[in-house]
């Protein structure tokens, strides 16, 4: 074990599933610190799902290994099981059941539960206590399973997808119950399509594709944008005197008006950069309005390194 | 802009939240809390479930009632059979249509999610189901003596472990067929062996009245083996013979073996 594996609540070593002729895992590592988020991003079919299905005991690897909080998934089961909550990726109710008796039988399973009646109400599930769940909502259906997923106050989560579906309301209480969960110490291990959900909530991000992660960090790092090729963007008077400029900014760096009054620098942004073009802008006697220093977005780095064609 | 999002959603988590709410205090419940909340589960969405009570109960109290007004004197005769059919429908049909349809929706991979260890996901189906034969065996009990039916007391005494072992065996046969087919597939299997068995099987017709071959087979089915151990016991007050029993006991065994192999979660 490496001599941090204490304090991983989710350790993956090259993991490796396969379904018939499809690889769904390959070759997979990723480790999530205690009491930390982690998010796994990546295209449909990239084999989220089955790395957290390893994880939680349900599927057997083909090899690697999977540790979740230091137990092995598969033969050691009926101890983790307690310990951990699962939100898997739809159903998962019968389809009789009203929601709120849902809720209890899961909460019954539990020593000491979180009051069924109170996390439906806070999930605004209160009114459809008595409905059968087939006939819930998607959304709601949804918020019932992370309900059953955190009723038995669990020190590892398992989210698979938690904000399908759900309205914009809806996906903004569920990312502040996973920063309360985290605050509170549970670790967290969910999985997104969002990057707005994966760059707000995780402190990491694995991007997976084709079962293999292509990219781990927090999401600062993930968007930062290589040394040298920041841009930085403001606007101002049309038809300003470049020349000045470039002659002031370090070398390399190249300035450009690329609409009328709306400038770019590219180049090595660094602090100094950031002066010079302001100085300028005051020698001009002008404002330099809505400048920024650009990262990349996570959507961005997440089609540079997935590719931006459809799958089939 | 990490920083921003972080204070921004934990600022607000605090309004909604105060720290503490999520701590962590995972550990499972007594089992037998566990057992208690899973079997009243089972029996409850069994009884409130509307095409399962028809199979349960309304087919058996029709025929019941039918049979006996059109045959007069023949409810001692027909009584046993349609506790037989009840058990049938409830233990087999019923169970492996919900486990059918139970798995398509992911509700066994739910619950072995959670704490409930996988004895108690099998016992309390079975409980429940006892509890469900249970209620049907004391209806029809009281709408046939309000139709005449006069069994000898040890007969009725007698009874109780044949419907329990009878209840047994075709739910692990439901569990087998329920448990590894797509949840149409059987819907499909789970009606028309109900319809092949009550018709053929030696429950709707006594195995010695079947033609031939097929008489000899019903004695080897566990429907017409627990009709027949059934009848002879309520008519008699005596203790069934030795065969239904063994063929009951066999079915069981095999059954609950291969399913315990068979069965997967979805
Ligand atoms: N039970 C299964 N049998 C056969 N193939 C499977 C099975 N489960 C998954 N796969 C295949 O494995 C690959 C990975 O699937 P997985 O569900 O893990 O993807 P995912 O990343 O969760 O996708 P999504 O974002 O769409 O949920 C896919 O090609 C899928 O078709
Ligand atoms: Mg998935």
């Amino acid at each position: 074990m490496s001599p941090n594996a204490d304090s991983l609540a989710v350790e993956v070593r090259g993991l490796s599933k396969r379904f018939g002729d499809t690889a769904a895992v390959a070759g997979l590592d990723l480790g999530l610190e205690r009491g930390s988020v982690l998010a796994l991003l990546g295209p449909n079919g990239a084999g989220k799902t089955t790395t957290v299905e390893i994880c939680e005991g349900f599927l057997r690897p083909d090899s690697g290994r999977a540790r979740v909080l230091g137990l092995d998934p598969v033969t050691r089961a009926e101890q983790l099981r307690p310990r951990i909550g699962v939100m898997p990726q739809g159903g998962g109710a019968y389809p009789g059941i009203h929601a709120a008796e849902m809720l209890r039988l899961v909460a019954s399973c539990t020593a000491d539960p979180l009051d069924p009646a109170w996390l439906l109400d806070i999930l605004g599930l209160s009114a459809a206590g008595r409905t059968p769940y087939k006939r819930l909502s998607g959304g709601q259906q949804q918020r019932l399973s992370l309900a059953c997923a955190l009723v038995g106050r669990p020190e590892l989560v398992f989210l698979d997808e938690p904000t399908a579906g759900m309205d914009p309301q809806a996906r903004r209480l569920v990312w502040e119950l996973i920063a309360a969960l985290r605050a509170d110490g549970v670790s967290v291990l969910l999985t997104t399509h969002l990057m707005d959900e994966a760059e707000t909530l995780a402190d990491r991000v694995v991007i997976v594709d084709q079962g293999r992660a292509v990219a781990e960090g927090t999401p600062d790092e993930l968007t930062a944008p290589p040394h040298g090729q920041q841009e930085l963007r403001f606007r101002s008077q049309p038809a300003l005197d470049l020349e000045l400029l470039l002659a002031a900014l370090p070398e390399g760096c190249r300035a450009t008006e690329v609409r009328s009054g709306h400038y770019v620098v590219h180049g090595a942004i660094d602090p100094q950069a950031v002066s010079t073009v302001t100085s300028w802008c005051a020698h001009h006697g002008v404002l330099a309005q809505e400048l920024r220093v650009s990262r990349r977005s996570l959507e961005d780095v997440f089609l540079e390194l997935t590719g931006r064609e459809l799958r089939n | 802009m990490k920083a921003d999002s972080e204070a921004r959603t934990s600022g607000e988590a605090a309004a909604a939240f105060p720290p503490g709410t999520f701590r962590p205090s995972p550990g499972r419940a007594h089992p037998l809390r566990m057992l208690a909340a899973h079997t009243r589960t089972e029996a409850i969405l069994t009884l409130r479930h509307g095409e399962q009570a028809l199979l349960t109960l309304i087919i058996p109290l029709g025929l019941l009632i039918g049979a006996s007004t059109l045959l007069p004197g023949a409810v001692d005769a027909i009584v046993p059979r349609i506790l037989a059919l009840a058990v049938m429908s409830t233990a087999f049909t019923g169970q492996a249509i919900a486990l059918g349809f139970d798995r398509r929706y992911g509700v066994i991979k739910r619950l072995s999610a959670t704490a409930l260890p996988r004895w108690v996901l099998i016992s309390g189906r079975v409980l429940a189901t006892l509890i469900v034969v249970a209620l049907q065996a004391i209806v029809l009990g009281i709408t046939a003596v309000l139709l005449g039916w006069a069994p000898p007391a040890g007969g009725l005494l007698l009874s109780i472990p044949l419907l329990v072992l009878g209840t047994v065996t075709f739910g692990a046969a439901g569990v087998l067929v329920g448990g590894i087919l797509r949840a149409e597939i059987v819907l499909a299997l789970a009606n028309a062996i109900w319809f092949v068995l009550l018709l053929a099987g030696g429950l709707a017709v006594p195995p010695e009245e079947l033609p031939g071959a097929v008489g000899i087979l019903a004695r080897f089915l566990p429907s017409g083996a627990l009709a027949e151990a059934l009848q002879a016991v309520l008519t008699s007050g005596q203790p069934p013979g030795l065969q239904p029993v063994l063929v009951l006991l066999v079915w069981g065994a095999a059954a609950g073996g291969l399913a315990s192999r068979t069965t997967r979660p979805t």
